[in-house]
């Protein structure tokens, strides 16, 4: 696959370039501002389809595992999350705890069948645990079935703030975005993440040299499906609402779209990507069912024209690592 | 009335008959995702969208050149195999040499745009699609009422499957299909046009998805999402089946078909999973697939 160039050897475990570190000091500037000028719900809603983005780009762009069926721990820790919060009662950080740990879980079942097979056969797989995991949704009681887990109450973090302020609710976001973002940054940086990406170059050849494989293809996915968890776990208390909307195959396949536009195996790409796809959702909901139209062009495009991202193709042009 | 496990046999025989026809169109369309597999290196998630396309094209030729059933089980799959062409020449032929990921990537983007456009222009509701006249009715056999049109489908599934097998297996063109699958450079070095070859093999798996949608249509009713679905319950057979061999693409479609009719009859609230448990069951079990090479 393409993907962005190492980093030269000597500084192959230090937290990432000089570039890196302008455009996070950048991001995070942006992101403390923005609520001040746009609308916060929005930018919530993009910050927890990054992480998502990112959860998913730990695996397609580190380890060279496509998975088509993100969705399932997206959409399960979503609707754990809402149902903690609501019916159980617990406080926001508890509910995001159930979700997260509800998509660890079945990240570890999952990832323990589909790591079985290579290549192709485990996209094909993991599409259809995810789909075997939307028809439990769909019969279930607790889920709601068509209609979801519909008003979820953001209740008070810790027992003190009262997130039902946007503004509340929108730092306590930020704060795990860019919590998740430095840990997929650690994680990639770390030697593990070393071997990962030896996986993902040459999977035999780290094999021979004794590294336990499917050990660390394991992890890197149950990491990944956290990840995913931690997002769909949040974005069930910022939008207030679980559906069948999170779990079922478009999600997993808009996620996809997410990285690709802004670059597999990019640090930055997933954020860029994320924004681009939900900006558009929003700007073109008037189009209705052509916005499906539009996506899978721009699929088409993108595997045939810009396979770097838009940021792969920017760092490619500038010659910097982003 | 005869029962079995407290089940009337009545509806066992019903379900095992519903079971066999989803069976005949999970056989189809694996089929043709292995036949594309084996020579493009490409899983087209396109697949379902094409077989909705094939069954829309037959509602269209109905209601709007009153051309019937009959024509349009061969005049769909045509239509939409020369449309397969020219995707494989427009779009897939750039990505041979790249990683599979990017052709199931590209697929996907496709089938987006072809459900896409059928929900613009057809709604997201079921369209009804009659049957043929020659096709109505049905025989009572004693212990079971078999419809027509059913026993049709079966047959004919059953007929274009082994064809297919007898095509490649056993013809002096499915051998040099099946060596160009092995080593492409080698087989052109010999003369034989490749690239042509593999333009017609898409051509052709995908016309075996627009003939599954023409006999899906009357069953089910027409409409643009009737493909998505299927596709990835197909995908779990493939992946249960393995993609290596053509006979065992045929048997795990028609079995699955069967296990998932029977799951209807025992268990019905697991018949929309029981595939996928499945495929789950067969990845701890046999991780290679019942009859694939170890991928």
């Amino acid at each position: 696959m393409q993907r962005g160039t190492d980093p030269p050897a000597g500084r192959a475990l230090t937290l990432g370039t000089r570039s890196q570190t302008i455009a996070f000091v950048v991001l995070v500037i942006a992101l403390a501002v923005a609520p001040f000028f746009t609308y916060p719900l929005f930018l919530m809603e993009f910050m927890c389809f990054a992480l998502f983005a990112l959860a998913f780009n730990l695996l397609i762009g580190y380890v060279g595992l496509l998975s088509f069926g993100h969705a399932l721990y997206f959409g399960w820790a979503s609707y754990l999350s809402a149902y903690a919060a609501k019916s159980w009662g617990l406080s926001p950080e508890l509910s995001i705890l159930v979700g997260t740990a509800t998509a660890a879980v079945l990240g570890a079942i999952a990832g323990s069948l589909a790591i079985r097979r290579q290549g192709i056969y485990f996209a094909m797989i993991t599409l259809a645990l995810a789909q075997m995991m939307y028809f439990v949704a769909l019969r279930v009681k607790f889920t709601g079935g068509e209609d979801g887990i519909q008003t979820v109450p953001r209740g008070h973090l810790f027992g003190v703030v009262n997130l039902s302020n946007d503004m509340a609710m929108y730092f306590l976001v930020l704060v795990i975005f860019l919590g998740g973002f430095l840990l997929i940054h650690r994680i990639i940086h770390s030697p593990f993440g070393e071997v990962l990406k030896a996986i993902r170059e040459n999977e035999l050849r780290t094999i021979s040299l004794g590294y336990k494989v499917d050990r660390y293809k394991l992890m890197a996915f149950v990491l990944s499906a956290t990840l995913a968890g931690l997002a769909g776990a949040t974005k069930a208390l910022v939008v207030q609402i679980a559906s069948l909307t999170d779990v079922y195959w478009p999600m997993s396949g808009e996620v996809v779209l997410m990285t690709l536009v802004g670059g597999l195996g990019t640090v930055f790409g997933p954020i860029v990507g994320s924004f681009v796809i939900l900006s558009m959702q929003y700007k073109l909901a008037w189009m209705g069912q052509w916005v499906l139209v539009i996506q899978g062009v721009i699929f088409v495009a993108c595997v045939l024209l810009f396979r770097r991202g838009l940021v792969g193709e920017l760092a490619h042009w500038l010659r910097i690592r982003l | 009335m005869a029962t079995i496990f407290g089940i009337p046999l009545m509806a066992l025989f019903g379900q095992l008959l519903i079971g066999l026809i989803n069976g005949s169109f999970y056989a189809l369309l694996s089929l043709g995702l292995a036949v594309i597999f084996g020579m493009l290196n490409i899983i087209n998630f396109a697949h379902g969208a094409l077989y909705m396309l094939g069954a829309v094209t037959a509602y269209l030729l109905l209601n709007y050149a009153g051309i019937g059933y009959w024509p349009a089980l061969i005049i769909a799959p045509i239509v939409i195999g020369v449309l397969g062409m020219v995707i494989e020449r427009l779009l897939l032929q750039w990505l041979y040499k790249l990683d599979h990921l990017y052709g199931l990537l590209l697929t996907f983007g496709l089938a987006l745009i072809l459900e896409g456009v059928a929900r613009n222009y057809l709604g997201t509701a079921g369209l009804p699609y009659s049957l043929p006249d020659s096709l109505r009715g049905g025989h009572n056999l004693g212990f079971m009422y078999l419809p027509n049109y059913r026993a049709w489908v079966i047959a004919v599934s059953l007929v274009v499957c082994f064809g297919t097998w007898f095509a490649i297996e056993r013809t002096r063109l499915g051998a040099n299909l099946r060596a160009a699958t092995e080593n492409p450079t080698l087989v052109r070095a010999l003369g034989i046009n490749v690239p042509r070859m593999i333009t017609l093999t898409y051509g052709f798996g995908v016309a075996l998805a627009a003939f599954a949608g023409v006999m899906a249509a009357p069953i089910y009713n027409v409409s643009p999402n009737m493909g998505s679905e299927l596709i990835i319950v197909v995908f779990a057979v493939v992946v249960i089946g393995g993609m290596g061999s053509i006979l065992g693409a045929i048997f795990s479609g028609f079995g699955l078909g069967v296990v998932e009719g029977l799951t209807k009859v025992f268990y019905p609230e697991a018949s929309s999973t029981v595939i996928f448990v499945v495929m789950a069951v067969v990845l701890l079990v046999r991780p290679g697939g019942l009859f694939g090479r170890r991928a």
